[in-house]
């Protein structure tokens, strides 16, 4: 094998490798919600991505799209029963009031994008 | 001075003290005049002078209180104008890279390029004319990848620029560093027309599934658009027009004819006929008169009423209606779960799959290697595609429950319309649902010969009434000073005869058998057959027969006894709906057993179920025995429907797989229900379950072609064919399929518009 090919091997493996560790092997970082809101800002997914409120109380978590992509232009709790149209670059509000523990995913509408809402 | 009137939305509402501290405090902020808060609708009306006065100030004052004033709100119509001018930035980028990726494609297509003037030829300017398109047309791909990149986080974007970015890079390359190519060994030739057509075809296929999309949210635009704006109320004595936000719970309301009814009421004065179809699905216009209630965003057709509001803004049946939807198209239902949990993983593993492609390629491709390598890599992102997977199952359930509620069906959440599809045996609850759940005179016979028995006793009647109208009006006064349940339906068959009443002494009810009475100076006597014997009331054979007749078809009897002699027999039972027989049917024919449930007498029963045409049935089931029944029947593995109200058998509608609940009054949101059908028509329940299997079908088909589309067309793309038939995928076919499968999915889901509802 020339030198070039080998040189594309390995170059090739380890993208692989670098792609899965860069999107798959991703830690969630939780961001414990205690106060009676939250800012969660959409660009290229959810900031935060992962949060934890407390069971039984009513938390507004207020989605802020700066983000144009008609991916991200609803969000889906499919858990709470909503899917909410997001305007550009204003806050849109969803109040929540989990009763049991647990984990609720929130997508985007075409289900490509994934926040996680851990109730405790 | 310029004095403004606006309405706000308000946060934290909970009571009625709530309205008076915001009131209040409103009307103390500078240059306010007026400011009337409804709780219902949780919105403030304010005139004031913005001179002296700004939106802000109010929002501050408001703040103060711990109450929240929304200043920006932004009303659908500014959504859809907001969605409206996105899809015409995406046009132009769409009109901009068609025009601009033909021009390149002409000028460098072998086979075609012949044909081109030799400038379009030249790589220089295909560079310069590939640029625009691939940073300013193919800006929004750029957009979306390098936030989600900054999260670790990869999409459909992702995959295109990556893919477009690779082509177009190396085709700059090529233009600007030749010689290094060609010390390669590698013809020096540019891809542009690759990264410029395929921008512009995805471009395309997302601004046509853009617009598909905007037609499965269709259902909801229409039931909002139902909305009246503005209600003639009348106050003081005077009848004004004020905006529908402002109807307070009482206010009273004229609607004329022509006009859509603002709010929910109970009518006061007058009488129409009001067609609701719009709201309920049901398609024969509605008698109305005083005491009936209306439903708000019907429409009035002939006459002229006053009636009293008694549900405003989000309580009134529309806006509940509109809730239901909403959140059922909000809720998952269970087969996505295929789809979710390929979602995250999906386009990591595409661009693994990309580099290996580029690696295998480049080691074991033939000549020339780099490019077989690039193209077949850039084919692989692009043809991938995540979108149709992701809309595959909720572009459905927004179709098939938007369709259901414009049918007067509402479908409570995905889950429910998933489960409906399994349905094979229907248990319909009889009162209430197959009949109408209040008992009318269905007969009334007097003695043949009762002409004769006038003569005989010797009466003298009022003048200008005959024997039968003066018998009338003696039950009529002898049953309006009882309070059985029977009375009602004879006194509303009397009143539809219109009939005079006399005075009524020495009353009395016996009960479980009847009512006796002096009723104008006569003794009247109405009850059972053996009341009658009792009451030593002399029998008429004639009617004797007839009951045996009145009997059989498990009807309640009235025996009219007047001075000793039976003279008449009312015939009372509990009607049929109109639509029971055909519903039942309806089921029967797509294969369903249909059972029916009742505390009647197994008689009575079986009368009843003849008449629709239901074989098997439950007889004398107590209503809390109703659960067990169902839950027998499901023991036998069953899939099974409850059709009830909703009220009395709200535990059997849960116990089953499904609850359906026929619609009372205008209340929609039956908890028990999985389905309520709000047109109270029973041809809905045949009707809900072929519209679940509708929607069933179509999900079932785009999952198959989403996931198919992929696990086919991505293996194709990295070129396992070429070794077999020498094919390749193009990245520009690639573009057109990655384009087509996500705009087969959407309109796949459009056409169960086209389900028909009997």
């Amino acid at each position: 094998m020339s030198l070039d090919k080998i040189l594309v091997s390995v170059f090739g493996i380890l993208g692989i490798v670098f792609t899965y560790w860069f999107f798959l092997m991703k830690k969630e970082k939780v961001v414990a919600i205690t106060s009676d809101s939250v800012d969660i800002i959409v660009s290229g997914g959810y900031q935060p991505e992962v949060i934890s409120v407390p069971k039984g109380k009513t938390t507004k978590i207020n989605f802020l799209r700066k983000d144009p992509s008609s991916c991200l232009e609803e969000v889906v709790l499919s858990d709470f029963k909503i899917r909410k149209y997001l305007p550009i670059g204003e806050k849109a509000s969803i109040l929540i009031k989990p009763e049991k523990a647990g984990i609720y995913n929130f997508v985007c509408g075409m289900n490509m994008f994934h926040g996680k809402i851990i109730v405790v | 001075m310029t004095e403004v009137k606006k309405s706000f939305s308000i946060k934290g509402m909970h009571c009625a003290s709530c309205v008076r501290i915001l009131e209040r405090t409103l009307k103390k902020v500078n240059g306010v005049e007026n400011a009337v808060v409804n709780l219902a609708t949780e919105k403030a009306t304010v005139t004031y002078d913005d001179k002296f006065c700004a939106e802000e100030d109010l929002a501050q004052a408001i703040k103060k209180t711990g109450y929240e004033l929304e200043i920006h709100e932004k009303s659908e119509d500014i959504e859809q104008e907001e969605k409206k001018k996105e899809l015409r930035t995406l046009r132009n980028r769409v009109i901009f890279s068609l025009a601009i990726g033909g021009i390149i494609f002409w000028g460098s297509f072998p086979g075609l390029m012949e044909t081109a003037p030799a400038f379009l030829k030249n790589f220089y300017i295909q560079l310069l004319l590939a640029t625009p398109v691939q940073f300013w047309a193919g800006l929004p791909f750029y957009k979306a990848t390098i936030p989600a990149l900054r999260n670790r986080l990869a999409n459909m974007d992702t995959l295109v620029a990556l893919g477009t970015t690779v082509a177009y890079v190396y085709s700059a390359f090529v233009t600007l560093f030749p010689y290094v190519v060609k010390s390669a060994n590698i013809e020096p030739a540019p891809y542009f027309d690759v990264a410029a057509v395929v921008i512009a075809l995805i471009l395309l296929g997302r601004y046509l599934e853009a617009k598909a999309k905007a037609g499965t949210s269709e259902a909801i635009k229409k039931l909002i658009g139902l909305q009246a704006k503005t209600a003639r109320v009348v106050r003081n004595g005077k009848e004004i027009d004020i905006s529908i936000d402002e109807v307070q719970i009482g206010d009273i309301i004229r609607v004329r004819p022509g006009e859509k009814i603002p709010v929910d009421g109970e009518i006061l004065e007058g009488e129409s006929s009001i067609d609701e179809s719009m709201v309920t699905g049901e398609s024969m216009p509605v008698e109305k008169t005083v005491g009936d209630s209306v439903v708000g965003a019907t429409f009035n057709k002939s006459g002229s009423f006053l009636y009293k509001a008694t549900k405003v803004g989000k309580d009134t049946m529309l806006s509940q209606i509109i809730k239901l939807v909403q959140e059922a198209q909000g809720s998952k239902a269970p087969i996505q779960r295929i789809a979710d949990a390929v979602s995250s993983y999906f386009v990591p593993i595409v661009i693994m799959l990309a580099i290996a492609t580029f690696v295998i390629w480049y080691i074991f491709g033939p000549n020339p290697i780099l490019l077989f390598a690039l193209l077949n890599m850039v084919a692989v992102l692009i043809i991938a595609c995540p979108c149709a997977m992701g809309l595959a199952t909720p572009t459905a359930i927004m179709v098939g429950t938007g369709k259901g509620a414009e049918h007067g069906i509402l479908i409570k959440n995905a889950e429910s319309l998933e489960i409906a599809h399994k349905i094979d045996t229907v248990i319909f609850d009889k009162t209430g649902t197959i009949t109408q759940g209040k008992p009318i005179v269905t007969d009334f016979f007097f003695m043949e010969d009762i002409a004769d028995f006038k003569k005989e006793l010797g009466w003298k009647l009022p003048k200008g009434l005959s024997i039968e109208e003066y018998i009338l009006g003696l039950v009529k006064s002898l049953e309006k000073t009882s309070e059985h349940s029977l009375s009602g339906a004879i006194i509303n068959y009397e009143i539809k005869n219109k009939v005079k009443e006399y005075k009524v002494e020495k009353f009395q009810a016996v009960s479980g058998q009847g009512v006796l009475g002096v009723v104008d100076g006569k003794k009247v006597v109405i009850g059972t057959r053996k009341f009658m014997e009792n009451q030593h009331i002399f029998r008429c054979a004639g009617l004797d027969q007839k009951a045996e007749g009145l009997l059989s078809e498990a009807k309640t009897l009235a025996f009219v006894g007047v001075d000793g002699k039976n003279v008449a027999l009312i015939g009372i039972a509990d009607t049929i709906k109109e639509t029971a027989k055909e519903g039942v049917a309806l089921l029967r024919k797509m294969g369903i057993e249909v059972v029916m449930i009742t505390g009647d007498n197994e008689r009575t029963a079986q009368a009843i179920a003849r008449k629709v045409g239901i074989e098997k049935i439950l007889a004398e089931v107590l209503p809390d025995q109703k659960e067990v029944e169902v839950r027998k029947i499901q023991s036998t593995g069953a899939k099974v429907a409850m059709v009830g109200d909703g009220i009395n058998d709200a535990p059997a509608l849960a116990a089953a797989d499904i609850g359906i609940a026929m619609g009372t009054g205008t209340d929609v949101a039956i908890e028990a229900a999985g389905i309520t059908l709000i047109n109270k028509d029973l041809r809905s329940v045949a009707a809900a379950i072929n519209l679940s299997k509708k929607t069933m079908k179509t999900i079932k088909l785009n999952l198959f072609w989403a996931f198919g589309y992929n696990i086919i067309l991505i293996p194709v793309a990295m070129g396992v064919l070429f070794p077999f038939f020498h094919i390749l995928l193009s990245p520009i076919f690639a573009s057109v399929a990655m384009a087509s499968s996500s705009i087969s999915v959407v309109s796949n889901s459009l056409l169960l518009k086209r389900v028909k509802f009997s």
